[in-house]
């Protein structure tokens, strides 16, 4: 029982720790941020590597959700005769969820798993310890440019993931199942709002990419220098990352949605 | 143990480039360092001999200020590196080069921009004469014409070369070499040994080579400290140190497999543990 | 130098992607035009009860969308809803006996404002107020009115 009770402290105190430490190592990351400015060059290669290296995926997965979107939205509203309805159901459902939250865990598994295995074997390989002695702060140098790709990348994923799976509802919808390709276009118009709608989409995806790198580089920082700590590290970085996503995404949902 | 230098030649060397006095250091439970002084003079090359695990490593990080004493102190350029702000620490850095075990080279930089890394973090030059300077330190190592490489294209001797044309990039006063000779062939070892002996000479470099390869240290030292169980056991001349009538000393020079340092790890009587019953 | 050359070209269009994917969410999928709301000209509307009715509720004549409910008040005299409609500039001739009535779409769907011409000379100009209106139908009353005169039999 005392050791019980023992071994939930030590596991509160860990975790408590490592979060005061996530934190501690935010700030100074952040301090590297005004340096970055003169020097875009390195953050336009971290969007590569964030962004356009996750195109494919987030464009692929983007386009099949949309498509089951506008099947299964068809089958419910068919029997309300609201199938004009259909665009707005995948556009709303898009672009409020699924296009912020999935880009995101996507996005964690792609791009997020990627940094946290770079800036682990770059830590486990000396890499770091050597910039440092090199008088290079690599909080500043490496770990700066790539939570601000990454802030960038995530809400232009998101968009395009929610852009082609409109068009995949579209295909499934007009193309396939006769929605009248005028009603769904001027419905979903008509309902969805800039600002209500699409905007709140934007600041999720812009709050979930910051979470999801921020997660993916101090794991990596954190990671014992083995290639077995890197390895865990990379798994906890998909795991934190999407519950940090989907837990975030509820209260953001209810802050934003919540009272209208 | 003997803290008196072999032979006395300590009037005629230089000051001292970094002065550590009192040195403790542990980790957790572990004490590496009890009571180390350790005078490494400047312009000179100085090896630190020692057994694998001894905290060669270490005391590496210990000058560089990357780890902070639990007691004593470790000074640099006259500066104690553990009371520097960052600041001041990266100027001193500024000052200082390391060769890691590994080369530590950035993997996704080529040669060429390895090599560049610190003049481009540190100064504002002109990207053409920034060529100049990279194309001249690469040279100085052999390598001019591996610029092109990536490091995962390089041999383990050539990215030890790289590393150390990075490491004298900004011209440092000193260089701090962690196994430069460990896992080399014969020809990229004679190939390294000469070019470190040949560089403290001409740059006119404070050289610090930490290691366990007896042979090659001894060969290029000026001056040699022998580090053991968290003490400096011995220290003098090469030449003096072969001299040295600790038994100790004898054993890690001459490479005997048992003597002082015993082979086995602690462990119960050999015929004892073999006709034990229980699993 | 070649590679960097070549992720900037990545990179620009991949930003050039997104923000067209913006844009395409902006203009094409949401109403971008309905933010005009400046250019409009304003009708006030007196209900009993607007049931659901929120700011930004569409206002339609014949289904089409004419303009969206801009600010919703409490007249504390008359305890009376006051509502503010923003019409579109493009449908100034409505004529001044024009109604307005609150609806649902569909069954539980959400409410908008449905205006209904009426054969006046006279245009309804900003600032003027629609004397026609029919409150919202309210479910629960609606319930409670029928459980009563079932009662009553
Ligand atoms: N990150 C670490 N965590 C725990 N122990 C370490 C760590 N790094 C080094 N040590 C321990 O410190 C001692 C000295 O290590 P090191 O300086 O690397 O030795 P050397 O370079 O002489 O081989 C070793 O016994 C090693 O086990
Ligand atoms: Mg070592």
């Amino acid at each position: 029982m005392m050791g019980l009770l023992q071994r939930l402290g030590a596991t509160t105190l860990g975790i408590t720790e490592r979060i005061g430490r996530g934190h501690l190592f935010l700030l100074y990351v952040l301090g590297g941020f005004p340096s970055l400015l003169p020097r875009f060059g390195l953050v336009i290669k971290q969007i590569y590597a964030s962004g356009v290296l996750s195109l494919l995926i987030i464009a692929v997965s983007g386009l099949f959700v949309g498509m089951v979107l506008a099947l299964q939205g068809y089958n419910t509203l068919v029997d309300f005769g609201a199938t004009e309805s259909l665009g707005v159901v995948v556009a709303l459902s898009l672009v409020r969820e699924l296009g912020p939250v999935m880009g995101a865990l996507l996005f964690a598994g792609r791009a997020g798993s990627a940094l946290t295995a770079e800036i682990g074997l770059m830590k486990a390989t000396e890499q770091l310890s050597a910039m440092e002695m090199m008088a290079v702060n690599p909080l500043h140098r490496v770990v700066a440019p790539r939570l601000l790709g990454g802030i960038i990348a995530m809400p232009l994923l998101a968009a395009i993931f929610s852009a082609v799976g409109i068009i995949g509802g579209y295909l499934v919808a007009v193309g396939l199942l006769g929605v009248d390709e005028g009603a769904f276009w001027s419905q979903m118009q008509a309902k969805v709002d800039l600002f209500d709608d699409v905007a709140s989409g934007v600041i999720k995806s812009v709050v979930f990419g910051f979470v999801v790198t921020w997660i993916a580089l101090f794991e990596g920082y954190d990671a014992v220098p083995t290639s077995e700590g890197v390895s865990r590290a990379t798994t906890r970085t998909v795991v934190h990352a999407s519950l940090a996503v989907l837990g975030l995404n509820f209260i953001l949902t209810a802050l934003m949605f919540g009272d209208d | 143990m003997s803290a008196e230098p072999v032979n006395s030649q300590q009037h005629s060397m230089p000051e001292a480039w970094v002065r550590i006095r009192g040195l403790r250091y542990t980790r957790g439970e572990q004490v590496i360092f009890d009571g180390v002084d350790m005078d490494i003079p400047r312009g000179r090359l100085t090896a630190i001999m020692g057994p694998s695990g001894t905290g060669k490593t270490t005391l590496l990080r210990l000058i560089g200020g990357q780890l902070h004493a639990d007691a004593g102190t470790v000074e640099v350029a006259g500066q104690n590196v553990a009371a520097l702000r960052s600041k001041a620490l990266y100027r001193l850095r500024k000052r200082m080069g390391m060769l890691f075990q590994n080369g530590a080279l950035l993997t996704d930089l080529s040669v060429f921009d390895n090599v560049a890394f610190p003049l481009r973090e540190h100064t504002r030059l002109p990207e053409l004469m920034i060529r100049d300077l990279v194309l001249m330190k690469l040279h100085a190592v052999g390598l001019r014409g591996a610029r092109e490489l990536m490091p995962a294209q390089l041999s383990g001797g050539m990215a030890r070369r790289v590393a150390l044309a990075r490491a004298i990039a900004l011209d440092p006063e000193m260089v701090l070499f962690d196994e430069p000779f460990t896992g080399q062939d014969p020809i990229s070892l004679g190939v390294l040994v000469s070019l470190l002996r040949s560089l403290t000479d001409a740059l006119g470099l404070t050289s610090v080579v930490v290691s366990h390869d007896v042979q090659e240290s001894l060969s290029i030292a000026d001056y040699v400290y022998v580090i053991s169980a968290g003490r400096v056991v011995e220290h003098g001349a090469p030449e003096a140190l072969q001299q040295s009538t600790s038994p100790w000393v004898q054993q890690f020079l001459q490479g005997q497999s048992d003597g002082p340092v015993p082979f086995h790890y602690p462990a119960p009587d050999y015929r004892t543990d073999l006709l034990a019953d229980s699993p | 130098m070649m590679q960097s050359r070549s992720v900037q070209i990545w990179v620009g269009l991949f930003v050039i992607a997104g923000m067209a994917a913006l844009l395409m969410l902006s203009i094409k999928v949401s109403n971008i035009r309905a933010f005009s709301n400046e250019q409009g000209y304003e009708l006030n509307a007196n209900f009993e009860n607007i049931g659901g009715l929120k700011v930004r509720s569409p206002v339609t004549m014949a289904g089409v969308v004419v303009g969206r409910v801009s600010k919703i008040g409490f007249d504390s005299e008359i305890y009376e809803a006051v509502v503010t409609l923003n019409i579109d500039p493009r449908y100034d001739n409505l004529p001044e006996d024009t109604s307005a009535s609150i609806f649902t779409s569909g069954l539980l769907g959400e409410q908008y404002i449905g205006l209904e011409a009426g054969g006046a000379e006279n245009y309804l100009h900003d600032g003027d107020r629609i004397q026609l209106t029919q409150s919202a139908i309210v479910l629960e009353k609606l319930i409670g009115q029928f459980l009563v005169s079932q009662a009553d039999k």
